[in-house]
């Protein structure tokens, strides 16, 4: 391994436009969740805890909670998505904000607005906090970079790049499962190179201290230097799920086939897909888990996806508990004092 | 005008020359060099003493916007930063828009600088019609118009075969073909190194293979055509080995690499850092130093500033949307000097790399002091500090990430044809 490469050679470098501390004020308090990097244990902890006292919250009948009351948050969907905005949405609502869902794919970009006008123009409505998902990796930054100080950016997905909330919601199911995170050995497996999901679940499960992550694929949907990540790499679904505590399967693009990452849906099934005979291979209490929407007999059968361990369903469940987690300690609200409530 | 520069240290890598000597200028031309011509009473007297005295800096890459990004920048406002940089002779490409591929886009541009502040600009033509990289263009209606090569800039060519047609055409009519080793299928999308960091931020990749595939191909049209190529801004080690190993081969070939990718690296394109979206990418470590060692051995001939002004707006978006490029006539000469600081190469060497080096690479008799030739000339204090900052910053561009970096060693004066067309002031 060469040495890690530090940013400029030149002494009297001034800082990067960016520092990292960016996520957060200068207090120290989470401000925006773009990436999962530059978080500390002790906070992603705290998260999954906050939201374990909003998941018994959800299943009473009323769910409300005034946590987020007089509140306005912006869901700013620049890429299609239905249950990432839909449990945002609810997760908002169940904190009493005003939700706001807009739809900029078919809107004024394509008119050939830029994205800060269209962002200053939203702003000037007295939005408190954007939910972003973009198809550009490093959008969640950019609008960060270029907000008001009153405003935060949760990161829903930007490019290749990040979906820390997906992230959590799955640290948070591995641990209702698991506990322990440094015993488990936990596997990826499929299109890593276009999933911004694997690295974020990367991200968080080595901070976690998970024991091993492993990311399974051929080496075209496996990104250069993917080790650099701190994954142990694997073409074959054999050796890889081998005594694995968890599955964590990737949804495959139909356009990878197009562009030659792959010879077809029905060979990836083949040799990546999960079924039973290969769920066999892993830990006898392994779960399986899924971001969805899963594409059922190309990288899943179905008999896994419906059967006893997956936790696919229950993925969706935590995703609204977790978002609100992270939606109240961005606005800093006491949770105890809120629940109590 | 008789001028007269004073007892500085004349460094002229062409002349084999350093030495604290007088340097006398008359009727736009050096005339002389330690004892004045007969007769010589000067007008002027520039006190250079404890300053270099170098040739004037020859750029083969800078974008001047003119015609057709006049929102970016013009011919006047990127030869006033040229001028404050030290260069004295630039070269523009021919991707405006539209592209130079006509007699009247090249003497539009030689108009407007004309009416300029006198540092002098040479087009190359396209390549191809429209750069279109389908059909050839009128080369030598072009070349006499006065373009000083062929290029296809960042476009594609249709096939190996148009090329290899281009490339004899050119031959012909004893015209430089410069060529950008990029294999656009290979590229991609890609808008960073395809390597760590693009991995970690989820950047769609340039890979190294990009540069060294279009390498391997135009090395063998050399070979095959016997065309001289100029390779512009190569950004592998693994390039700039293959380009050392055809050169001792025997092929005509040369080759520039930007002062910038002598610096930064892939690193420094973490947090997204738009103003370090540039064309090729910034790539590893290794890279950079590879570069660095093809320059000091003298397979890289020519470092250029690969200038590309741009509006606020274009680096304002998500990093894959913003446009490539960074303004960088200014900091072309104080990254240069940095290299000897860092004892990459010695003095003469560096200043060859900018001054003779892109002017042989031309054919021109430029990046020269010796008597009988154009006094473009430049005055450095190589002790002043400089820090680039947006408040004393000529070019239309703010586009630098070098911005606020501190270097050691400033123009004071820029001659050409032996006028002062920039002095810089004492306090800055």
């Amino acid at each position: 391994m060469t040495e890690p490469e530090t940013a400029a050679t030149a002494a009297g470098r001034p800082s990067g436009p960016m520092p990292p501390s960016m996520q957060f004020t200068p207090e120290g308090r989470l401000r925006h969740l773009l990436t999962i990097e530059g978080l500390s244990p002790e906070l992603v902890t705290e998260i999954l805890d906050t939201a374990e006292s909003f998941v018994g919250m959800n299943a009473q009948t009323v769910k409300k909670v005034p946590l987020l009351r007089g509140k306005t948050v912006m869901n700013l969907f620049f890429e299609a998505s239905t249950r990432t905005r839909t449990t945002f949405e609810l997760a908002a609502k169940r904190l009493s904000a005003d939700v706001l869902n807009i739809n900029i794919s078919t809107s004024s970009t394509v008119k050939g607005e830029s994205l800060l006008d269209t962002l200053r123009n939203l702003q000037a409505m007295y939005v408190d906090m954007f939910v972003v998902r973009h198809a550009d990796s490093g959008a969640a930054h950019f609008i960060a970079r270029h907000v008001a100080p009153h405003v935060s950016v949760l990161n829903a997905g930007d490019g290749r790049h990040a979906h820390p909330t997906q992230a959590l919601l799955d640290m948070f199911t591995i641990r209702r499962h698991k506990g322990d995170f440094s015993r488990l050995k936990v596997a990826i497996v499929g299109d890593i190179l276009h999933s911004r999901v694997a690295r974020s679940q990367i991200q968080a499960l080595n901070l976690l201290g998970t024991g091993e992550v492993r990311v399974i694929g051929p080496k075209t949907l496996l990104p250069a230097h993917v080790e650099d990540l701190g994954v142990r790499p694997f073409h074959d679904i054999r050796t890889g799920l081998k005594d694995v505590d968890v599955i964590i399967m990737l949804r495959l693009q139909r356009e990878r086939m197009d562009s030659g990452l792959l010879p077809s849906e029905h060979e990836f099934f083949q040799l990546w897909g999960l079924n039973e005979e290969r769920l066999a291979l892993a830990a006898p209490d392994a779960i399986v888990m899924h971001p969805g929407p899963a594409n059922r007999g190309v990288e899943i059968d179905s008999r896994v996806a419906d059967g006893p361990r997956s936790v696919i369903l229950e993925q969706v469940t935590y995703g609204i508990a977790v978002r609100m987690a992270v939606m109240s300690l961005i606005v800093g609200a006491s949770v105890n004092q809120g629940a109590a409530q | 005008m008789r001028l007269l520069i004073e007892q500085g240290r004349v460094v002229d890598p062409a002349q084999g020359l350093d030495r604290v000597t007088d340097l006398f200028i008359q009727g736009g031309e050096v005339v002389a060099l330690d004892t004045p011509p007969q007769g010589f009473t000067p007008d002027r007297r520039i006190d250079a003493r404890g300053h270099l005295v170098l040739p004037g800096l020859v750029d083969l890459a800078a974008r001047l916007r003119e015609p057709g990004d006049e929102n970016k920048a013009t011919i006047a406002s990127e030869t006033r930063a040229a001028a404050s940089g030290g260069i004295t002779t630039l070269v523009c490409p021919p991707d405006t828009h539209p592209p130079v591929d006509s007699p009247a886009q090249i003497e539009l541009i030689h108009r407007r600088a004309k009416q300029a502040c006198g540092v002098r600009v040479h087009p190359l033509g396209a390549l191809t019609a429209g750069l279109q990289g389908r059909q050839l263009s009128d080369m030598a209606a072009l070349k006499r118009a006065g373009a000083v090569g062929m290029s296809q800039a960042l476009h594609p060519v249709e096939s190996p075969m148009l090329l290899r047609r281009a490339l004899e055409y050119a031959t012909s009519h004893d015209i430089t073909v410069f060529l950008h080793p990029i294999d656009h299928a290979l590229a991609g999308a890609g808008c960073v190194h395809e390597g760590r960091v693009a991995t970690r931020l989820g950047l769609p990749g340039i890979p190294e293979a990009a540069e060294t595939t279009a390498l391997g191909l135009l090395l063998a049209l050399a070979a095959q055509t016997g065309a001289r190529i100029h390779l512009c801004r190569l950004s592998t080690a693994r390039g700039a080995a293959l380009v050392a190993r055809a050169a001792a081969d025997g092929l005509a070939v040369t080759a520039d690499v930007c002062a910038h990718q002598l610096f930064l690296t892939e690193a420094d394109v973490e947090d997204f850092n738009a103003l370090c979206h540039v064309l090729p990418p910034l790539r590893t470590r290794a890279d950079r130093d590879g570069l660095r060692r093809a320059v000091a051995e003298g397979h890289i001939q020519a470092i250029c500033s690969d200038h590309q002004p741009h509006e606020a707006d274009a680096k304002l978006a998500p990093f894959p949307a913003t446009e490539a490029g960074l303004s960088a006539l200014e900091t072309l000469l104080p990254l240069t000097l940095r290299l000897v600081e860092e004892g990459v190469l010695p003095l003469t060497e560096a200043v060859r790399r900018i001054t003779r080096g892109p002017a042989d690479i031309l054919g021109m008799p430029l990046g020269t002091l010796s008597p009988g030739t154009r006094a473009d000339l430049i005055l450095v204090d190589p002790q002043r500090p400089y820090a680039p900052a947006a408040e004393r910053w000529y070019s239309a561009g703010h586009n630098s990430p070098f911005l606020h970096w501190r270097f050691r060693g400033r123009v004071t004066h820029t001659l050409s044809g032996g006028r002062v067309i920039h002095e810089t002031a004492a306090r800055e």
